[in-house]
Order: structure tokens, then sequence, then C-alpha cells
């Protein structure tokens, strides 16, 4: 697909509408549907739908597996460490009330923390498996030319 | 008879479902079938939970005025955490399918089974 | 009553699709009609108010799911699935026995959609009346995911990024397996 123009010039105009909409998901998720889990999957499938039509080699330019690793587990540590940071200051693990002075407050920007890093883990895991998939040699091939 | 069905088809279908992907599972060679029977089998649990939710004329659990009656979010909540998981776990066992296809040259149950019968 | 309506329309669908499935021999099709199928399942759980798990289930299930599979079978370059070689007389007995005794499971399960079931009763009422004043989110299933349950969603991302390195364990390094052309 990569010599194909209209696909090319309409993926990458879709491309920042699916990824702001992945954003809007995830910061809009305490007053409407949606949510970390949500939001990062469909910022994993912007990055696809990117890969699909500029091939993977482009999309690990822009995006390298590398750091799609840091960022999965960096999700998964951000997650621990605010429990961990609550268990410090006094309270039971994951218990928001405490990171600011009012405990609504608190709740309300644990809950953003945590969406946050569950949309970051979500969204790297996603990419992680389809560009393993994606660059498995298939060694059958190697073989005919 | 009738009312029986109108207050629990949704189990029935759910079971139909069932059924399906567990007949998928066990009658079927070709493992990426299996695996979609699997995933047949894992939508079945999800709709028995979400139905098991829902509450007649309710509303979704988005809490707002001139609302009283909302659908049990629990179940929500274990299902949308479950799709993904489910997601992932499908993608492991895609990735071992892949290694089988590798290191047998099938992706068959029976020829694979022929191939580990030569020592 | 149009609810009920909408209902068993989707459900007939999904049944139908079940049974597609099951009756295809191309894989490739098979791939297709899963991802109709996870449209329909998530249609349906719109119907049944679950507006959060509908939304990932057309993602994951639509897109993701489906990828994955076209990437798998891309890989594995087999495009039909062998026919069984032996009978579906034992699967089907077996299907049919555990599939009416859980039929006849459901004459003690609450009718559907009945508040008074013991499903709505336990801790809905909790949540429903304090998750605003508690967490400030209006979304509860946000709130009981984020918040309530927080220990429940930081095992299931564990588990997800579990998922992803085993992913990457399996099939992330170079091919180092018998050749396909050397097996012949």
């Amino acid at each position: 697909m990569k010599h194909d123009l209209i696909l090319r010039v309409i993926a990458k105009y879709l491309f920042p509408v699916i990824a702001l909409f992945a954003f809007y998901v995830l910061f809009h998720g305490e007053y409407g549907p949606g949510g970390g889990f949500q939001a990062g999957v469909i910022l994993s499938v912007a990055f696809i739908f990117y890969a699909l039509v500029f091939g993977m080699e482009t999309t690990e330019k822009v995006l390298p597996l590398k750091v799609l690793r840091v960022l999965a587990s960096s999700g998964v540590l951000t997650y621990a460490g605010t429990g961990v940071a609550t268990l410090l200051m006094g309270g039971n693990f994951l218990d928001y009330g405490l990171l600011l002075s009012s405990k609504a407050a608190g709740q309300q920007l644990g809950i953003l923390i945590i969406e946050l890093s569950v949309g970051i883990t979500v969204s790297a895991v996603m990419l992680i498996i389809f560009y393993t998939f994606a660059n498995r040699r298939r060694p059958w091939e190697d073989h005919h030319d | 008879m009738i009312d029986v069905f109108i207050s629990h088809y949704n189990y029935w279908i759910v079971i139909l479902l069932m059924m399906a992907g567990f007949y998928t599972v066990i009658n079927h060679g070709n493992l990426i079938k299996k695996i979609a029977g699997l995933n047949i089998f894992q939508t079945s649990v999800f709709l028995l939970y979400i139905s098991i939710g829902y509450v007649d004329n309710g509303t979704t659990p988005i809490v707002a005025e001139g609302f009283t009656r909302y659908a049990n979010p629990l179940p929500h909540v274990l299902i949308l955490t479950a799709i993904v998981v489910g997601v992932s776990t499908t993608a492991l066992g895609l990735a071992l399918v892949v290694r089988i296809k590798e290191a047998y040259g099938t992706i068959e149950e029976d020829e694979i089974q022929e191939q580990d019968m030569i020592p | 009553m149009i609810d009920t309506m909408i209902d068993i329309a989707l459900m007939a669908f999904l049944a139908i699709c079940a049974i597609a499935i099951i009756k295809t021999h191309n894989l490739f099709v098979i791939i297709m009609l899963f991802g109709i199928f996870s449209l329909h399942s998530a249609a349906l759980f719109v119907v049944m108010d679950a507006a959060d798990v509908a939304f990932t289930e057309a993602a994951v299930g639509t897109g993701i799911s489906t990828v994955l599979m076209l990437t798998t079978l891309a890989l594995t370059k087999k495009h039909r699935e062998k026919k069984p070689v032996h009978r579906a007389r034992l699967p089907l007995l077996v299907v049919l026995i555990t599939g009416s005794a859980l039929v006849y499971g459901t004459y003690d399960m609450p009718s559907f959609g009945d508040p008074c079931s013991p499903a709505q009763q336990h801790i809905k009422p909790r949540y429903i009346e304090n998750s605003v004043a508690e967490t400030g989110a209006p979304n509860v299933v946000t709130a009981v995911l984020a918040s309530y349950r927080g220990y429940d969603t930081l095992g299931e991302v564990t588990v997800i990024f579990t998922a992803g390195i085993g992913v990457m364990l399996l099939i992330g390094g170079r091919f180092n397996g018998r050749n396909n052309k050397e097996n012949r």
C-alpha cells in the first residue's frame, strides 16, 4: 500500500484525529464513557494504521521498539509507585485521598494518574505485540530468491 | 413457556455461544480456529456478566440528574479489564501458534502429533 | 418490548456468526466473521447499558484482535483448515450434554433485567450513591475501576504487561528453529 497516493494523504490527516480522540477518551473518562484501557487501545490503533499504510520501517523511525519497552514498564511502575507513595504518606496502598490536601481533589488526581499509567502501558504493550508479529521474519521466504 | 423465554433468553443465547466455542475447540484441529473458538467462549462469558448487571428501564452508570435507575457498574469494570487482558492472552496464544508453525511446519493438531510420534 | 426485540435480533446475529465460524473452513473468512461477531457483541453491550464495555469491545475485538489474527495468518501461510478426520459425534454429544445441564441450571437464575435480583442489591447502591462525593467522577465505572478496585486494575495491568513480555520472548528474537524446507 506504499504507493497509493489517496491512502497516504488520508492516513496523514486521519492519524492526528485518531490520536486526539484517544487523548479525549483518556481525559474525559471521568465524565463520559472511556478511560485508560480504551484510550490506550485507540492510540495504538492509530500507530497500527500508520504502520499498515507507510510500512514498518517508517513507523519504527517514528516510535522505536526500545521506547515502547521503556513506556510499557514505566506505566506499571507509575501505577505501583502511586500506591507506594500513598503508603509512605501514612495511608493505605492506593489511597489517593492523601495525595493532596483535600480528599476529593486527591482522589481526582489519583484517578487521573492511574488512568494515564494504564493508558501508557496498554498502548505500549499493544504496539509491542503488533511490532513483534509484523517484524517476524518469514524463514521460508529467504530461500525463494 | 413464553414467559420463561422472555425472562431467560439472555442465558440461553450465552449458553448457545459458549457451546459453539467449546465445540470449535474440541472438534477442530486447526490452531487458529481453536483460538477463534476460545474467543467466542470468552465473549459469551462477557455477555453473561453484562446481562446480569442489566436493569429494566435503567441507564448507563454515569450519574446525572433526572436518572435514578442505573445498571450495575461492577460487572462492567470486571469485563472492561477482562476484554483487554483477553486480547493480550490471545496475542500470546497466536505467538505460540507462530512458533509451532516454525518448528513443525504445520498448524494442524493431528500432523503435529504425527511428527511427535516419530522418534 | 422494543428493547427485547433488538436484543433478540442482535443475539440471533451473534448465534448465526458463531455457527458460520464453525461451518467455514477458510481461515480468512473465519477471522472476518470473528470481527463481525465482536462488532455485534459491542452493539449488544450498548443495548444492555454498558457503554464503556461496548467501547472497549469495539476497539479491541474488532480492531486489534482482527489485525493480530491476520498477521498470524500471514506468518503461518495457511488459508484453509484441514477438515477433521474423526467423526464429530462424540464432541457433539459432550457439547449437547453440557449445554442442556447449563440450560437446566438457568431455571434457578433471576430473570433478565430484574431490579430485585441479588446482583443488584449488594454493593451497587453504595457505589452509585457515594462515587460522586468520594471520588468526584460521575462515571461510576471509572470510579470503581481506578479508585474502589485499584488493586484489581493493578493486577490486570501487570497481566497485560506480562503478556507483552511473553510475546517478545516467544517470537521477538531471530528465527532459529528448524527450517520449513529442511523438514521435507
